[in-house]
Formats: structure tokens, C-alpha cells, sequence
């Protein structure tokens, strides 16, 4: 057995192998969570620079309304298609189910890897070429269709970029879809004899229903996607009038996925979320199993609530009567779980860590987010605000406040069970709080200039249309937010450097399992198996152990290395 | 602006209202109801969450209250019954709010004045029952065309069709907005209760100058918009270069100019009887390649002009339109 002293040289998942091929062919899923983290944040950078491109040449006075060239306006056209492609299908999506939780899932489970080791490491290499393909495409192509390729302008108007574009997206999907399949056998089959389905983490639960709508929904679009290759390479009529076809069924081909999509983007957030809250409030979560429930829930009606994206798209009006009865149906579960997070927080302990801040920070966002999600849902409010900035505020809150920042929030969370460091100094805080300003500060303006009218993928706007200073205000912010989340980025990165022991096994107080293994786990995740399953809220069984500026089991196993760190003489 | 003018602005429902244009239709006043209900209630429930979270962070913060914190209950049926079912009735009303609105808006009196728009890449084509038109784009900061000029008071559907790709027509001081999709029709109606000029937005992604898809709606008495109509009827006595420039400046004008000057597409002054480079060779631009050229625009492309393909006009010109609009073509190169 690898040395228990918890100092940089025991033998860990990070240093046990060496070499470019022992990460690129591993089939460990921490090593294959963090390479996705790390795509994802590169990607992530990638996409950041095109939204200050966009956000840059809205700034009023920036690009002329009267002289702005087609050339100029095909440019704003890319950047946003890129923006929202690169964000969309590189960044939230794999975010925190492929990054976190390759990393975490196994781990929350007391299991040695995922069900399907090797599935998981084709996945992670389809993601790479799918994402190679793609950014390729965006680099060297001119797409324009925006990340919605809606026909007849995708396959009749636009360049050939669409063909590559598009089978990139696809291939991206086969990756989503073998993630979720795994995630669904790995939690089916390998929980531990005790850990009944209601012994399970909330991110566990959050992660399921994440799989799920992967499995059921990813499928679809990537038939839709080849039905636009089939038709812009053969000119088989499928979407196009001329050809035969109908724009309008893409359309609700394309949302019967990317509805359900936005809850693969904001459910493991939700679920870390509920981590948050328990391990910072230092008490059980607030209504375990209507959480547990209500991501269930979720997860079903959001298959049936695609068409409130097409309230005027020329669909029936009586489906669009039943999409918005249908729509409200999300938003019960959606508040249930905000206000579970709150009430977790009463008569708790609370400690206002960086992981914290992001949680807290979450309500707000996600409060905006959800709010505003009731006027799009109401069908003569929709009308008002579809394909205004209002849309693009809201779900910039939903996307960006609640997932993303569950993203990051979850990196600081589990960032010492990946390195062993603990990042929880003042610049990872002010990091948070530039961001949080930022954000709002790009984003609160954006709601009023949409609800005056102001409509989305304009390359420019004339100031006789009177949107100047909500653009203003909005280009002024993210130039905060874009400093926020660099402040963040370093304060992460900088803890590389920092010389000197490892942070403790359990640095916050965690219950869930992933914390009985040492920081950073080694290879094989447990040094004793298997680890003890308690209610994994059930905060009594850890406590703080001032030298080791961490938690410790109240009643350790005499065989738990992390304890003998501590105290060698009582194990 | 400074915190008064923002705040008395938000309280203002009536004139300048903090959200919203003015109100320029009959149905604006629903809308902007609806939109203010859910507004309030939104906000009351986002304070009360707010306030909730401060108080508790500060209240039970770890400094104050230690690491173990007092026992609580963990669940609670009836609380958790309260807040599932206490949003949901207000939602219920928000819904039948938006409802009733909304079929209300989606249905045009039978009484409707019917004007047909019509839009193409990257302009607006407004043709009125007596056969009077008008068109609307934005080129090089320019409003260019008379755009819809509507009658006050009066009902009108506007009936929307496409020849390309999808766009969508907006008149946010109406609070109405619809897509227009190629290969079907769709419309939308409204009331004017204002007079004045308001904008017209493009609201669907349709390309590169999707931002300059823009329009001006003129609502004007109905003696005015009588006289209107009866002006812009078409003259009987015009020749085929009269109808062919008034043809190209609805049809043409967003991508060719007449000046010299390249826009999306080439210039078309002066080309007529010319011969041109076109992708593999050339060609003479005579009455056989306009025709060619407005039919079937992807046949011979221009040399410099391969990655904006031209949309055909088959089916929107008839045969004496292309006719005439040669017509026109060859008279400025006279």
C-alpha cells in the first residue's frame, strides 16, 4: 500500500503514471474528468473572446450604423454563430457532466471507475474529435446560422461550413449520449449494498436526470442535423419550400433536443447546488427526497415543453396554447429546489467559503433566470420578448448564472480532491464577486433594451433606435465579468505552485463519500474499501479537527489512512 | 442616467414607460397588464428569496453560531405543500392571462383591411388591396421606401409571406411580432390607436444584412391613407422603364445598386450590352442573361460574387416584370 502521510510525494492518481500517453489512454476517470475540465476551460476561453467580440463591436460608437460593410456584418454574424455554437455544444454541455462528473461520480459511489472504463475514454476521444472538427470549422469556414442551423438559410443560403459543422455537432453528440450511458449503469449497478436509491447524493440524482435526457434526447438532434447534411448535399426537400419541405418541422426537431438540452446544461448545476448548501450549512438538505424528485421531474416534462420556442413560429395555435400550459409545469419543480437550497440554510452554520459565494450566488442568478422564464412561458408576453435581448438575458441567467457558475463553483468544491489544494483565498473570492457584478451588470441592461424591442443578431444598431445605453452598459460589464473570470482562472492555476503539504482529505465537511478518500485519491479512488455509507447529509459524522485544518470521521475505521495522517498513535 | 430618472421611469406605466415603447396598438395595454402582473409578483417572490438568504447567511453565519448547529427539522410536508402549490395558482393566472390575450391577438376581426407583406433578403414589400406598393430597407444608414403606412383606427391584417428564408416581422410599438416562413403564409393584425411613425424590426435571423431588414410603420387618418393609395396606384400610362425602376427599387435595390457602387451584389449601370467574367467564362449580359439571372441566379455567377448566392425571383416577377425591369436595365446604359 502507497505511504499514507498526506505530503506531496504519496502516490497519487496525478503522479502514479507518467508520460503524454498514460493521460491521453487512460481509462481512469479522474484523469478523463480533468482533461475534459481542461478542454472545457479552453474551449470555454475560446468562446469568451468571441462574446467580447460580439459585446465589443455593440458598444455604441464602436462600428458605424451607416458605413458598416457586409464584409463587417458577415464578421458580427461569425462571432455570434461561434459564440453560441463554441458555449452551447464545447462549453455547458460537457461542463459539469463530463468534467465533474467523470471526476466526482465514481467517487460519490465508493466505486473504483465508471461502469464502462473504456466506453467513458472513447467518449472523452470522440469529444475531441468532434471538437477539433468543430472549432476547425469555425476557424477556417465563415458560419453564419447562428448555433440554431435553422433551414432554409442553413442549407440554401449560407457557406458550405454548415456540412462540417454539422457532423462535428453530431459526433459531439455520440459523446454526450456513451457519458450518459455510462453515468446511468455506473449509478444503476455500482452503488454500494447500503447506499439505497435515497441514500444517494442530490448531484448524483441531478447527474442521472442529466443522463437520461442525454440518452433520450441527444438522438434526435443528431438526426435532425444530418436531415440538414442530407438535404444541403443531395437536395433531398425535407426543410426547404422549394425543395418540398418545411422550415417549421426542423424547428421542432431541433427544440425536442435543445429544450431538453438546457436541462443538461442546468441540472448538475442544481445538483451541486444542493452540495453546496449541506456541506456550508453544515446540516441535511432541506427536503432530500422533493429535490431528488423534483430533478426527476424535470427531467420528464422537460421533453414536452419544446414548443414554447415556436409560439410564432407559424405552429398551430392551439399547440401553442398547450406548450405554455406544459411550460409552467417545470417552473413548480425548478422553485421547489430554490427554495429547499434556502431553507437548508436556516438554523445552519454557515461558512462563507469561495464554493459558498458561487451557491449563494446561484439563487440570485437563478432567481432572475427563473423569474423571467415566466414571461417567455406566458404566450402573450412571449410574443412581446421572442427574439429580443430579453430572450438573450434570460437565458444568458439560466445558462451562464446558473450553470456556469454552478461549474465554477463545483471546480472550487472539488478542487483539493483533484490537486490536493484548496483555493479558497481572497483573490478566488474577488473572483467570484467580479464575476457576479459583471455578469449582472452585461445582463440586467440587456432585459430592458429587449423589452423596448431591441432584437437579437443585429450586427449594429442605429442610435435613432434608442438602444445605446442599455449596449453600453451591457459591453461596460462584461468587461468586468471577462476580469472576474480571469481573477478566478489564476487563483486556480496559481495553487499549482504553491510548495507544501496537501490540503486535507476533508477540507470542507463533506459527508458524501468522495471525501473518506485522501486529496488527491489514489488511483484506484479508496485505500480502504469500501468506504463507509452513512446518509450522505448527516453531518454528525464528521467533525473539524483543528490540525488538520480539516474533517475527520467521528468514529474512523482503524484502517482509514486519512485519520492516521492526524493521529497515527490513535488508529 | 442617474438613479431619479431611472426609478420615476419605472413607476410611469402610462407615458414613457421604463420597459416598453409606446403604446401604439389596441392590444398593447393587455399585454403591457400582463406583463406588469407577472412583473410584481416576480419581483415579490425574488426579494422574499433575496431577503431570505441575507438574513439567514448573516444569522446563522459559522463565526456566530459555531460548527454545530442546532437542531431543525429537515422536511415538512406542509411547507413544502405551501410553496408547490402557492406559485402554481399564480401561475395558473398568469397563464390564462397570456391565453386569453394571445387568441385574442392571433384572430383578426373579420372586418380586417388586408395588406400583403412580403419579404425577401434583406427588405420589406408591402403591396395594398387597390395594387398600390411600398417597400422598406436600411441601406447605408438610410431608411429607404415609404414602408407600411397603415389607416388609424381601422383593423388591419397584415398577411406575411417569404421567397426565401425566414424572417420575421416586428412592431414592438404593437407589441406584435410573427415569422414569416417561406412556403406557408401567416399573419398579423392590429388596431393604431397613435399616429406616427414606428419601427419595423426584422426578428429572425436571415443573413447578412438581417440587421438593416428594417422599416418604418407611417399610421395616418384614413383621409390621408385614402389619398396615399390613390397616389401610389399604379400608373396606367407608365412605360416599361417607368414600371421596371419602380420594380427594381422594391425588388433590387438591398443588393444592386444603380450607381456604380458594389453592395451584396455587383452594380448594374452601364452593364447592359457589356460582357462579363463569369465563373468559367464569360458571358454578354443581354436580355437572355437577366432573364437567366433572375430565374436561376446560381447558374452564372458573377466572377468576385461566389459566396452570395442571389435568391431566385421565380415566382414573384412575372414575365412582363423581367421585361420591363430590362427595360430599365438597358436604359442606363443609354
Amino acid at each position: 500500500m502507497a505511504p499514507t502521510t498526506n505530503t506531496l510525494d504519496r502516490t497519487n492518481y496525478l503522479n502514479a503514471t507518467k508520460g503524454f500517453m498514460s493521460w491521453f489512454w487512460t481509462i481512469d476517470h479522474k484523469r478523463l474528468g480533468l482533461m475534459y475540465l481542461w478542454s472545457v476551460i479552453t474551449c470555454f476561453i475560446l468562446g469568451g473572446f468571441f462574446a467580447m467580440k460580439i459585446r465589443l463591436s455593440l458598444m455604441p460608437g464602436a462600428v458605424d450604423f451607416a458605413t458598416q460593410t457586409a464584409e463587417q456584418m458577415n464578421a458580427y454574424n461569425n462571432a455570434f454563430t461561434v459564440h453560441g455554437a463554441v458555449m452551447i455544444f464545447l462549453v455547458i454541455i460537457p461542463s459539469i457532466p463530463a468534467a465533474l462528473g467523470n471526476f466526482v461520480v465514481p467517487m460519490m459511489l465508493g466505486a473504483k471507475d465508471v461502469a464502462f472504463p473504456r466506453l467513458n475514454r472513447f467518449s472523452y476521444h470522440l469529444w475531441l474529435i468532434g471538437a477539433l472538427l468543430f472549432v476547425a470549422t469555425l476557424i477556417i469556414g465563415n458560419l453564419d446560422t447562428g448555433w440554431t442551423f435553422y433551414p432554409p438559410y442553413s442549407t440554401g443560403h449560407t457557406d458550405p461550413s454548415v456540412i462540417t459543422a454539422v457532423l462535428a455537432a453530431f459526433i459531439l453528440g455520440f459523446s454526450s449520449i456513451f457519458t450518459g450511458l455510462n453515468f446511468i449503469v455506473t449509478i444503476h449497478k455500482m452503488r454500494p449494498p447500503e447506499m439505497t436509491w435515497f441514500k444517494m447524493p442530490l448531484f448524483l440524482w441531478a447527474i442521472y436526470a442529466t443522463a437520461v435526457i442525454q440518452v433520450l434526447a441527444t438522438p434526435v438532434i443528431g438526426i435532425s442535423l444530418l436531415l440538414i447534411l442530407v438535404e444541403k448535399t443531395m437536395q433531398i426537400g425535407i426543410f426547404t419550400p422549394e425543395l418540398g419541405g418545411d422550415p417549421v418541422f426542423f424547428q421542432h426537431l431541433f427544440w425536442f433536443y435543445s429544450h431538453p438540452a438546457v436541462y443538461i446544461m442546468v441540472l448538475p448545476g442544481m445538483g451541486i447546488m444542493s452540495e453546496l448548501f449541506a456541506t456550508f450549512s453544515r446540516k441535511p438538505i432541506f427536503g432530500y427526497r422533493s429535490i431528488a424528485m423534483s430533478s426527476i421531474a424535470i427531467a420528464i416534462f422537460s421533453f414536452i415543453v419544446w414548443g414554447h420556442h415556436m409560439f410564432i413560429s407559424g405552429q398551430s395555435q392551439l399547440m401553442s396554447v398547450i406548450f405554455s400550459a406544459l411550460t409552467f409545469s417545470v417552473a413548480v419543480p425548478s422553485a421547489i429546489k430554490v427554495f429547499n437550497w434556502i431553507s437548508t440554510m436556516y438554523k445552519g452554520s454557515i461558512s462563507f467559503t469561495t464554493p459558498m459565494l458561487y451557491g449563494m450566488s446561484i439563487i440570485w442568478l437563478f432567481g432572475i433566470g427563473g423569474l423571467t422564464g415566466l414571461f417567455l412561458a406566458t404566450l402573450g408576453t412571449d410574443i412581446v420578448f421572442h427574439d429580443t435581448y430579453f430572450i438573450v438575458a434570460h437565458f444568458h441567467y439560466v445558462m451562464v448564472g446558473s450553470a456556469l457558475f454552478g461549474f465554477i463553483g463545483g471546480i472550487h468544491y472539488w478542487w483539493p480532491k483533484m490537486y490536493g489544494k484548496v483555493v479558497d483565498g481572497p483573490l478566488a473570492k474577488l473572483g467570484c464577486l467580479l464575476s457576479f457584478v459583471g455578469f449582472n451588470m452585461t445582463f440586467l441592461p440587456q432585459f430592458v433594451g429587449g423589452s423596448k424591442g431591441m432584437p437579437r443578431r443585429y450586427a449594429a444598431y442605429g442610435s435613432e433606435q434608442g438602444f445605446d445605453d442599455w449596449n453600453y452598459w451591457s459591453t461596460m460589464g462584461a468587461m468586468v465579468l471577462c476580469a472576474g473570470l480571469f481573477i478566478a482562472l489564476f487563483a486556480l492555476l496559481r495553487s499549482f505552485f504553491v510548495k507544501g503539504t496537501l490540503a486535507p482529505a476533508n477540507p470542507w465537511g463533506g459527508v458524501t463519500l468522495e471525501w473518506q478518500s485522501p486529496s488527491p485519491p489514489p488511483e484506484h479512488n479508496f485505500e480502504i474499501a469500501p468506504p463507509v455509507v452513512g446518509d450522505p447529509y448527516d453531518m454528525s459524522l464528521v467533525e473539524y479537527v483543528s490540525e488538520e485544518e480539516g474533517f475527520l470521521p467521528v468514529n474512523p475505521r482503524s484502517d482509514d489512512p486519512c485519520v492516521a495522517d492526524v493521529k497515527p498513535e490513535e488508529a | 442616467m442617474n438613479m431619479y430618472t431611472l426609478l420615476s421611469m419605472m413607476f410611469q406605466h402610462q407615458k414613457e414607460d421604463f420597459f416598453f415603447p409606446s403604446q401604439a396598438s389596441e392590444n398593447a395595454a393587455t399585454v403591457d397588464f400582463i406583463f406588469y402582473f407577472i412583473f410584481y409578483v416576480s419581483l415579490f417572490a425574488f426579494i422574499t428569496i433575496i431577503l431570505a438568504t441575507a438574513i439567514f447567511a448573516w444569522r446563522y453565519r459559522r463565526s456566530k453560531v459555531g460548527m454545530t448547529p442546532e437542531d431543525s427539522p429537515h422536511h415538512s410536508t406542509t411547507i413544502e405543500l405551501v410553496w408547490s402549490i402557492v406559485p402554481s395558482i399564480f401561475m395558473v393566472m398568469m397563464f390564462w392571462y397570456g391565453f386569453e390575450d394571445y387568441t385574442e391577438r392571433r384572430t383578426a376581426p373579420s372586418d380586417s383591411y388586408e395588406i400583403q407583406a412580403k419579404a425577401s433578403k434583406w427588405q420589406w414589400e408591402f403591396v395594398y388591396p387597390n395594387g398600390a406598393t411600398s417597400y422598406g430597407f436600411v441601406d447605408a444608414g438610410e431608411y429607404l421606401g415609404k414602408g407600411l403606412v397603415v389607416p388609424f383606427g381601422k383593423n388591419v391584417r397584415i398577411r406575411l409571406e417569404s421567397s426565401d428564408v425566414l424572417h420575421s416581422f416586428s412592431v414592438p410599438n404593437f407589441r406584435v411580432k410573427m415569422d414569416v416562413v417561406p412556403g406557408r403564409y401567416t399573419d398579423v393584425w392590429f388596431k393604431a390607436i397613435k399616429m406616427g411613425d414606428f419601427p419595423i424590426f426584422c426578428t429572425e435571423y436571415c443573413g447578412t444584412k438581417h440587421s438593416r431588414m428594417l422599416s418604418t410603420v407611417h399610421v395616418v387618418s384614413e383621409e390621408d391613407f385614402a389619398v396615399w393609395l390613390k397616389e401610389n396606384q399604379e400608373d396606367p400610362n407608365a412605360t416599361p422603364v417607368d414600371k421596371g425602376k419602380r420594380l427594381f427599387a422594391a425588388k433590387c435595390t438591398a443588393c444592386h445598386a444603380v450607381d456604380g457602387s458594389v453592395k451584396i451584389g455587383p452594380a448594374l449601370n452601364g452593364k447592359y450590352g457589356t460582357t462579363e467574367n463569369i465563373v468559367g467564362g464569360t458571358v454578354m449580359i443581354d436580355d437572355n442573361y437577366i432573364r437567366k439571372s433572375i430565374l436561376n441566379p446560381k447558374a452564372d455567377i458573377v466572377v468576385g460574387f461566389e459566396n452570395v448566392p442571389m435568391t431566385s425571383f421565380a415566382g414573384q416577377l412575372s414575365d412582363d416584370d423581367i421585361s420591363n425591369i430590362t427595360a430599365y436595365l438597358k436604359s442606363l446604359t443609354e
